[in-house]
């Protein structure tokens, strides 16, 4: 048992949760890092799969055990998770033990056969497909996700349609050069008769690299706040824009950082991190292949019960807004080298931008299981321009139309 | 309701948690939480017992919270959770 402090009886659902479950109630579970593409902003630096990673029996047993919980469903990711040569024995593995399953793909193996199989009373309705996809067009899309990503994507989610099976998910994370693209991402998805589902970007894995320039504006965040409250309805959002409470109104759902209390990833070699964006040492709780298994990780590691005690908000206590945020996300303050009581990197109220403008240390990377030589799928954040010193016109006219010294019509200066 | 036969849903799972129980619907994959060990006993109490009030009474409820209860018991039939007995006199 979790050697808590008392709990009180009649606390909100919130406070309850603050103090942690018996179970995780939302767990991740990423099965490989082995992945096709090379997301720029992959949280996990996906791409090479680790030799430490779980056999099919390890899995199995992994499932035996989540059933014994009675956790009742796992996100499955990667990597790539459908590129495990047993990723549908596991899933029909898990499906029958009362572990539902919702998983995250590319849509690299979604061929029609296994759309049908999706579909098919196998299944049992209990399965969940998300496909990922972070622009509503391909050249937004495949800007992060890399060439031909967009294609994969669209080909899955017609062949899911075709074949009968409803209300796939469509996971987008919102970035700079998407959140202008909300209303076409919707219509997509109205199309394919599947779901939409916005999730924030996290300054994780290689997100790190790019979260500078992806990452939404701050004039973008109440862009999504107001298109979020008026088709919140719809939407899912993994709960995961409670820091854009302190805009006002909350958005639907827990609005609390459920890391350790409610929520952990499972990571292919059985490390369990405190969430899905957190895989560092420092949000290690330990290894499910160890002694007491999952169930003694969750309830017993010196981490899940660090992050069950009380929390001080630190700086954010005598903010207005802090019932509303209760700080934000602890992993992007982590990935941006924030201090964790501190305010949340895109805070609403203006506060992240000071402190990201002060002195802070971004964290090494502590894995990396990113591809060691790039491939043709990699995407190249890059696009043609002019450098932005030399874009007012010329005041000379070229020395002549075939020049091609760089040095034409440079005179030294006299000595 | 107080009157009438109810049980728990075949395709509900109750898993204790510290508050109370978290329960989950097999069928239409609801998740809610019975946020009182109170309301847990109730409901597993609800097979057992001739009617609703039976259960409340096994359960420990004070008679003057029976209304608390039945709405929360009615909040829970909406989504399946919990249903009437069928093939039972009232």
């Amino acid at each position: 048992m979790t050697i808590a402090p008392e709990r009180p009886l009649n606390g909100t659902l919130v406070e309850q949760f603050e103090l942690g479950l018996d179970a995780p109630i939302c767990l991740t579970w990423e099965l490989t890092y082995a992945c096709n593409l090379e997301c720029a902003h992959c949280l996990s630096s996906s791409g090479r799969r680790d030799p430490r990673e779980l056999t099919t029996e390890q899995c199995e047993a992994v499932i035996d055990e989540l059933q014994r919980m009675q956790v009742f469903y796992v996100n499955i990711g990667g990597g790539e998770p459908t590129i495990r040569p047993d990723f549908w024995h596991l899933l029909q593995y898990a499906v029958d033990h009362q572990v539902g399953v919702k998983f995250s793909t590319n849509g690299v193996r979604l061929t029609p056969e296994r759309a049908a199989f999706l579909a098919s009373p196998a299944c049992n309705g209990y399965v969940d497909v998300q496909i990922s996809l972070d622009g509503a067009t391909a050249e937004v899309n495949d800007y992060v996700r890399g060439p031909g990503s967009y294609d994969t994507a669209l080909t899955a989610l017609q062949n899911l349609q075709d074949a009968g099976f409803s209300d796939a998910k469509i996971s987008v994370v919102c970035t700079r050069q998407n959140i202008g693209q909300l209303d076409e991402f919707k219509a997509l998805a109205d199309r394919f008769g599947a779901t939409l589902r916005l999730t924030r970007l996290r300054p994780s894995g290689r997100g790190a690299d790019v979260w500078d320039e992806l990452h939404p504006l701050p004039e973008q965040q109440r862009e999504l706040y107001d298109w979020l409250m008026a088709h919140g309805e719809g939407v899912l959002t993994g709960d995961s824009f409670f820091h854009l409470a302190a805009f006002g109104e909350a958005l639907p759902g827990l609005n609390l950082c459920g890391a350790g209390r409610v929520v952990c990833l499972i990571d292919p070699i059985g490390d369990v991190y405190a969430c899905p964006f957190a895989i560092h040492d420092n949000f290690l709780a330990g290894n499910l292949l160890g002694e007491g298994g999952f169930k003694k990780v969750w309830q017993e590691s010196a981490l899940f019960t660090e992050l069950r005690s009380p929390q001080t908000g630190g700086a954010c206590s005598s903010c207005t807004f802090f019932d509303a945020c209760r700080g934000g996300c602890m992993a992007a303050k982590f990935f941006t080298g924030l201090p964790l009581d501190g305010p949340d990197p895109e805070c609403v109220q203006g506060y992240g931008e000071a402190a990201l403008a002060g002195e802070r240390t971004v964290p090494a990377a502590s894995q990396d299981h990113s591809k060691a030589a790039p491939t043709r799928n990699q995407p190249v954040m890059l696009t043609l321009s002019r450098r932005p010193d030399v874009l007012q016109a010329p005041t000379a006219p070229p020395t002549s139309a075939c020049a091609e010294s760089p040095l034409a019509g440079f005179v030294p200066p006299p000595n | 309701m107080l009157d009438e036969p109810w049980t728990l849903s075949p395709a509900v799972a109750l898993r204790p948690e510290p508050f109370g129980a978290l329960a989950y619907h097999f069928g239409n994959r609801k998740l809610t939480f019975l946020k009182r060990p109170e309301l847990v006993a109730v409901v597993r109490a609800l097979a057992d017992q001739p009617d609703v009030r039976s259960a409340l009474v096994a359960a420990g409820v004070p008679e003057a919270q029976h209304p608390a209860y039945a709405a929360a018991l009615e909040g829970l039939a909406r989504t399946d959770m919990i249903r009437p007995r069928e093939g039972v006199a009232a």
